[in-house]
């Protein structure tokens, strides 16, 4: 007879747990089954007659066994004094329930128990510690009262919490245990777990764990303290859970991460995955190594599942993710650049972009006639169609899908006061845009247009009013893009290092000198055309000072070692 | 403070007048059924549902029941529109199908909706119902290794009582019915390609649902009119109780609790896609029935967009349509989520 029985607590799936329970019972370990109360009458003597022809499965007295309450723990002792008393030879008692897996022959957890003859594995630490408890009840488990199901009595659960709260009700810890938590699923020594069944203040304890919350996570993680010589504070049930507090649940997709874990046994498991069952109860040939378990890959992707659950992927937008303004962690997928006068001011800013960096540069994509994508497209990545009617119908989603589409791939457009603004305050708030603002450059494209002055007079005024309420939105203090402004005068102070901070920002030649400058535009006349723009009334202030007689602007400061623009 | 909640109150009360006379309406509407042959008897309360109304489509029964057998849907309730190809006399022959046949108008069950609402009040209780047409083919994280089942479980162990699948339009390479569709053909060979960023949402606040616009449909057909462009947002799968029921086709139901099938706080609750095989050879002869009927949604205004364009012979495919796979990439170009389930 073996020196490690098994308790195990089932409530449905019964066909499963005998398979688990023969699984048990044939590599010599004794089984005490405790079903839960609510199991039919019915579907238990069917299950109890199946299972009659293996002398060493007995059945223990049967509790209600509802989640968070004392059952559970009335029918771990119940089945475990049986299981001591009834199998005198058995030295360390594994708790599992009927949806437990082995994942490793028996055999080999019996010999690992055999070198660790005094070592109680059990879960068990301090509540200040644990980041595990989800509800916001961790200390207070133990200091209030909890006579209420969680699951049927919800608002008389929260109700009487907030009482209690209300009222500063604090229990006391009989005989000043430390409380403890854990994993429900333990294996202890024979003198640890009768320890704790015999002891003679055990009253008092039950008493107390009656009215706790979730008892069957902290009375044997409480109680093992007491009298455990060597605790090893973990489980050997290798059990995940998710951001609910619900346990992950094993598929037959997980059987090569569930062999390559090398965990001793595995919970929970979906009972239909058949091919589970078929691999570790029927297959001991694909046995693994005598390693110690290591679940780091299964920790991995659980965690990046509770990640997905709780933080998702920032800038998506989709139907099953549409966060609240302010809760997107991210509006956009990732970091873009929007340069506004730019392309007015310099004649071939776009190639000349495209050459300095690896971006992905495209022109106006919010122009009225519809979006300019790099290299003329008329659809980009993710099949996004630079209709105008489309793209002003949602202007916001037509950027976060730009943005998502691309990823990978830096994108960078133009912008200016003559393009539909839908988007223009939601980039302001993007803390992944960087946003360069040459002020007035817009009056560079009038200054070069040949119209009626009347009309010109008039469009200038409407671009000057856009740009200055979209400067307003780049100043606001609830503002997060990366933000650098210059008025047009400014920017011609000394072009060349401008162009240099703003490729180096873009990350890809940082430390490099420029080897080309754009083209600027033919600026001649353009203090004249401002000038006339004032005689005609309207005040053009966005691009700063321009003296009205053309005095020569700047000059290359080193030819020959720099480049420098050359100006028409 | 007191006004928002009188305010709310009122307007929740008015969703539960809506959901009721939906509910009548529907008991009302079961007159138009006439059962052709009833096999309810062997569902048993464990088994997932699907429940269908169709229009001539027997060219692609013999795929649709194979796909869905395989998923591990138990039990098939049909309603049969006036079909005229023999669809009644296959489903008939079919164990693991109910069937039902009206000759009444579409549009006055509410784009048959009215039907299913009371075949779904009647037998779909206590049960997890997929309500999908015949050219919908449902897919859900892991759908490759693991059945509806194990979806379904993991939905009641999380106390999620509904499960949003986006229309996921799908089309072929070069022009719309060049390859013509054979019975038991899977068409997702044929049309394999769809749109992988171009969609946009916005939150119905009455009945909380998203309405999700964009796609090939909108890229081409209505790159003039987006408003136009028909809904993509839809519900299939809801585990289902008598209370409920669909407002509009499957795109939203009450009450509307059932609607929240998206996080609102960054995070991403898990969802699955209907591949939408509409794009089929099948797809002009119906364009031209349903344009005759009149039986479609919004005057048929879809359908008479695609007649404006369907004599040019359009085409959906262009340079950056994706080619699908399989759900993980769906998954990973953002189309549908696997939340926390791992």
């Amino acid at each position: 007879m073996s020196r490690l029985g098994v308790v195990m607590l089932i409530h449905h799936a019964l066909d499963r747990a005998e398979q688990v329970a023969r699984h048990w019972a044939a590599s010599g370990c004794p089984v005490v089954i405790h079903a839960d109360s609510k199991v039919s009458a019915k579907a238990y003597g069917k299950f109890v007659k199946a299972l009659s022809d293996v002398p060493d499965i007995r059945f223990s007295r049967r509790h209600r066994c509802e989640w968070g309450t004392w059952g559970i723990v009335a029918a771990t002792q119940s089945a475990s004094e049986q299981l001591l008393r009834d199998f005198p030879d058995v030295r360390h008692v594994f708790l599992a329930s009927g949806s437990c897996l082995p994942l490793r022959p028996v055999q080999e957890l019996i010999d690992y128990l055999d070198a660790r003859p005094r070592t109680d594995f059990i879960e068990s630490a301090t509540t200040a510690d644990v980041p595990w408890t989800v509800g916001g009840l961790d200390a207070e488990r133990f200091t209030l009262r909890f006579p209420f199901a969680w699951k049927r009595h919800r608002r008389l659960f929260d109700g009487y919490v907030r009482l209690q709260r209300r009222l500063r009700v604090r229990r006391k810890m009989p005989n000043g245990i430390v409380p403890h938590m854990g994993s429900q699923w333990w294996c202890l020594t024979r003198q640890t777990l009768s320890a704790i069944l015999d002891d003679p203040e055990r009253g008092d304890y039950d008493r107390f764990f009656k009215r706790v919350w979730i008892p069957d996570e902290s009375y044997f993680q409480t109680l093992a303290r007491l009298y455990a010589t060597d605790i090893q504070s973990r489980s050997l049930t290798l059990s995940k859970f998710d951001f609910q507090g619900k346990p992950h649940i094993f598929y037959d997709d997980h059987l090569q991460l569930l062999r390559r874990s090398d965990c001793f046994v595995a919970r929970k498991i979906w009972p239909r995955a058949d091919r589970l069952y078929q691999a570790f109860l029927t297959d001991a040939d694909h046995a693994m190594k005598r390693t110690e378990p290591n679940p780091g890959k299964i920790d991995r992707i659980f965690s990046r599942a509770t990640d997905r659950r709780t933080r998702g992927r920032p800038g998506l937008y989709m139907h099953s993710r549409f966060p609240n303004s302010r809760w997107e962690n991210g509006m956009t997928g990732a970091k873009y650049s929007v340069f506004q006068g730019f392309a007015e001011l310099f004649e071939d800013f776009e190639p000349w972009l495209a050459r300095m960096t690896d971006c992905k540069v495209h022109g106006h994509v919010y122009a009225p006639g519809g979006a300019q994508f790099s290299g003329g497209q008329k659809v980009v990545s993710g099949a996004l169609s630079s209709s105008a009617a489309i793209r002003d119908y949602r202007p916001r989603a037509f950027l976060t899908n730009l943005i998502w589409n691309a990823r990978g791939e830096r994108q960078c457009f133009q912008f200016g006061p003559m393009d539909h603004q839908g988007a223009a305050l939601a980039m302001s708030r993007d803390s992944n845009a960087t946003i360069c603002v040459i002020s007035g450059a817009w009056a560079v494209k009038l200054h070069q247009a040949t119209g009626n002055f009347a009309d010109l007079r008039a469009e200038a005024a409407r671009l000057q009013r856009i740009e200055s309420a979209f400067l307003d939105q780049l100043r606001d203090p609830k503002a997060k893009a990366r933000v650098r402004i210059w008025t047009m005068s400014e920017f011609l102070e000394n072009p060349m290092d401008r162009l240099q901070s703003i490729v180096d920002d873009l990350g890809v030649s940082a430390g490099r000198r420029l080897k080309e400058a754009p083209r600027m535009a033919d600026l001649t006349g353009f203090a004249q055309f401002l000038q006339t723009l004032k005689n005609q009334g309207m005040h053009p202030y966005l691009m700063g000072d321009f003296p009205s007689d053309p005095a020569p602007q700047t000059l290359p400061r080193t030819p020959g070692r720099r480049p420098y623009l050359v100006k028409k | 403070m007191g006004k928002g909640r009188a305010l709310s109150f009122v307007s929740s009360y008015r969703l539960r007048v809506q959901r009721r006379r939906w509910l009548i309406r529907a008991v009302r509407k079961r007159r138009d059924l006439t059962s052709v042959e009833n096999r309810t008897r062997a569902i048993r309360k464990t088994d997932v549902l699907l429940f269908c109304t169709l229009r001539n489509e027997k060219v692609r029964l013999p795929y649709f029941l194979k796909y869905y057998r395989k998923m591990g849907v138990r039990h098939f309730l049909f309603v049969d529109n006036g079909s005229t190809d023999g669809s009644a006399e296959y489903l008939r022959e079919q164990k693991d199908c109910s069937l039902w046949s009206t000759q009444a108008g579409y549009k006055r069950a509410r784009f048959g909706m009215d039907w299913m609402n009371w075949l779904l009040l009647k037998y779909g209780h206590g049960h997890w119902c997929l309500t999908v047409d015949p050219d919908e083919f449902f897919v859900y994280p892991f759908c490759d290794t693991r059945p509806i089942q194990a979806l379904t479980d993991w939905l009641d162990a999380s106390s999620i009582k509904s499960f949003s699948a986006m229309l996921l339009d799908m089309y072929p390479k070069g022009k719309i019915g060049a390859q013509t569709y054979l019975p038991g053909q899977d068409p997702l060979e044929i049309t394999s390609w769809f749109d992988s960023g171009n969609y946009s949402i916005q939150k119905n606040a009455r009945y909380g649902n998203l309405w999700i616009q964009g796609g090939p449909r909108q890229r081409v057909f209505f790159a003039d009119q987006p408003e136009l462009a028909p809904a993509l947002n839809k519900i299939p799968l809801v585990k289902w109780e008598r209370k409920n029921a669909y407002v509009s086709s499957t795109h939203m139901l009450l009450p509307r609790g059932l609607n929240l099938v998206y996080d609102e706080w960054g995070g991403e609750k898990a969802s699955g896609l209907l591949l939408h095989t509409k794009f089929l050879s099948t797809f002009d002869a119906k364009a031209r029935e349903e344009l005759d009927r009149k039986q479609h949604y919004n005057a048929s205004v879809e359908y008479r967009a695609y007649a404006d364009l369907i004599q040019d012979q359009p085409e959906l495919w262009c340079k950056w349509s994706e080619k699908y796979i399989n759900w993980r990439q769906l998954e990973i170009l953002g189309l549908m989520s696997k939340g926390n389930w791992a």
